[in-house]
């Protein structure tokens, strides 16, 4: 599917945003370039890039680098000079810093974020892409040119910035490797999450609450190893009364993920949609304090905060429903189908 | 009948339209314009497609029909009137709502009822076809909410923590309530003669917009569930 549908589902969903931020990932988008990493980066300036790209040069292949091609719209202004590189790690320093190429990429986007001033990198996966701006989120679609880009799973998000700056940093999805994040809502865990999530080598440098779960979802899933559903039952824990009454091996997984991971609950209201390679997963907090919806068709899945913007997509569903507060829900493709 | 395109206008453009036309009005092709019908009283709003949030908020009278689902925040401090949904609805229908009727054929999403007050002859009332999700009638001071489960397929009638803060009002669950936990502060009973006989109105009602067969729902135990006393948190917080 193009960025074509997913901008128009974002147009009845215009009340819920100011303007301030808006954004895409888009998962299978570069299939010419799959073995890569996608690094898409804002400067503020052609000397930040240079700066930049001498860096990458001493640690990356790479094998292909070029302006994001924009449209130029009134309703979108002031952008930041806005790269792409697909690059890979040169072999030799991957081998003497003895990590997998993963590890390694998520080192320089820790580093290029808060070492290198004026350069943000915003989207770092293989095969996909996150596309964001300070706008509405069907103008930075048609910004972006999305409905020129193909891929087999997108997610979309506008932003309402209630405590934080709105810029195009701090726009949604947040992106690290192919994990993305877009959120609605605010967590009033945030700096708990934070400084125990810092001492792991992650850096919250975008100024708002949800960067902070995507490197959640990085660290469980990646660096523990965790499943989907137990990332789900560490970030939205069900109540210690709600465990107690649950069967008694169920009980002991989830009072061991509570009681390990217990920094890394969150806390007030979100829904979230977390993209990764080959699928996504949706998650209410526990006490719903976010809506959410699920719509089904043949073998299409449609997630969104509003009933209006999955029949914007496909007016005629085989199922609607409204997952409960803390209940994930996971969409994979098929095998091969990515 | 006038009929109102709502494809491609705005919620202040359809709620204009339906401000400068007397009596009956269809608006079709609906998709998530909020605030529809929002504050009017004596409307006559059918409504096709998907309507937005806070539909109906306000409302002082008058009725809004939806023949699909409806999203979030149905009747929102409604104060009067009706609002008849066909299909199921999103979460917190009937915010703070102190008066007026919501009849819904299917499922209601999360905190159904939530703030929910009376006054004096102001007694909001909502009737929800199939099952309710979480925090049913959470902080409920008054009104009453009645809740079917018709065709729930073994689906338990409420999801968890029904009534939780709950000081006034009645809560009508058409079920024995074993599978269901209540807070300590509120009772739960199995509804009397006198009860049943509070509802019927509301029950025709329900049966009549949907074409359900009354005597069938009637004839199932009714749980009733009222707070237990006037204030039933006083030492919660503070002795006072």
């Amino acid at each position: 599917m193009t960025g074509e549908k997913i901008m128009q589902s974002m147009v009845p969903m215009h009340e819920r945003s100011n303007g301030l931020g808006g954004g895409f990932a888009g998962y299978g988008i570069y299939p010419e370039y799959r073995d890569f990493f996608a690094l898409h980066i804002f400067f503020n300036s052609e000397s930040s890039r240079t700066e930049c790209e001498t860096y990458l040069r001493t640690t990356l292949e790479i094998v292909r680098s070029e302006t994001i091609p924009t449209r130029t719209i009134p309703e979108i202004t002031d952008e930041p000079l806005i790269w792409r590189y697909f690059v890979t790690p040169l072999r030799s320093v991957l081998s003497s810093m003895q990590v997998d190429e993963r590890e390694f990429m998520s080192r320089i986007v820790m580093r290029i974020n808060t070492v290198y001033k004026g350069a943000y990198v915003f989207s770092s996966g293989k095969n996909m892409g996150v596309f964001k701006a300070v706008g509405y989120p069907e103008d930075v679609g048609r910004f972006y040119r999305l409905e020129e880009y193909e891929g087999y799973c997108w997610t979309a998000h506008g932003r309402y910035p209630t405590n934080t700056p709105g810029w195009w940093g701090g726009a949604h999805p947040f992106a690290l490797l192919d994990y993305t994040i877009v959120h609605n809502g605010e967590i009033s865990s945030y700096d708990a999450n934070r400084r125990y999530i810092e001492m792991f080598g992650y850096k919250c440098t975008l100024q708002t609450d949800t960067e902070v779960i995507t490197y959640i979802a990085d660290y469980l899933l990646r660096k523990q190893g965790l499943t989907l559903e137990e990332l789900a039952n560490v970030i939205a824990a069900p109540f210690w009364s709600t465990i107690s009454r649950r069967e008694a091996d169920e009980q002991q997984r989830l009072r061991y993920l509570r009681t390990v991971f217990s920094s890394l609950l969150i806390t007030g209201p979100f829904s979230i949609v977390l993209g990764f390679e080959g699928g996504l997963m949706a998650l209410n907090d526990r006490l719903k304090l976010r809506s959410m919806v699920v719509g089904e068709k043949e073998d299409m899945v449609y997630i969104a905060s509003e009933e209006s913007a999955i029949r914007v997509m496909e007016p005629e569903l085989e199922r609607i429903y409204a997952p409960a507060g803390g209940e994930p829900v996971i969409v994979r493709v098929k095998e091969g189908a990515y | 009948m006038v009929k109102i395109e709502a494809k491609g206008k705005s919620y202040v453009a359809i709620n204009n339209e339906i401000h400068q036309n007397a009596g009956e009005i269809l608006v079709t092709d609906c998709c998530g314009q909020r605030f529809i019908g929002a504050g009017m009283g004596n409307c006559a709003i059918k409504i096709q497609g998907i309507p937005g949030n806070a539909l109906g908020a306000y409302l002082n009278g008058g009725e809004i029909e939806v023949f699909s689902n409806a999203q979030d925040s149905v009747g929102d401090t409604m104060n009067a009137g009706r609002i008849v949904v066909h299909g199921n609805i999103g979460d917190t229908a009937g915010y703070a709502m102190r008066g007026g009727e919501i009849y819904v054929k299917g499922n209601a999403g999360y905190r159904t009822g939530i703030h929910m007050k009376a006054y004096q002859d102001k007694l909001p009332v909502i009737v929800i076809g199939g099952t309710a999700g979480s925090f049913l009638g959470e902080y409920q001071a008054g009104g009453i909410i009645i809740v079917l489960g018709l065709n729930r397929d073994g689906k338990k009638i409420v999801s968890n923590y029904p009534c939780t803060g709950m000081h006034g009002g009645k809560l009508y669950l058409c079920s024995d309530c074993q599978d269901v936990l209540f807070p300590k502060q509120v009772t739960a009973h199995t509804a009397t003669a006198e009860d049943m006989q509070e509802i019927a109105p509301y029950l025709e009602k329900f049966s009549e917009f949907f074409g359900m067969d009354l005597q069938q729902i009637r004839s199932q135990v009714f749980t009733v569930v009222t707070p237990d006393s006037q204030n039933p948190y006083k030492q919660m917080y503070v002795t006072n």
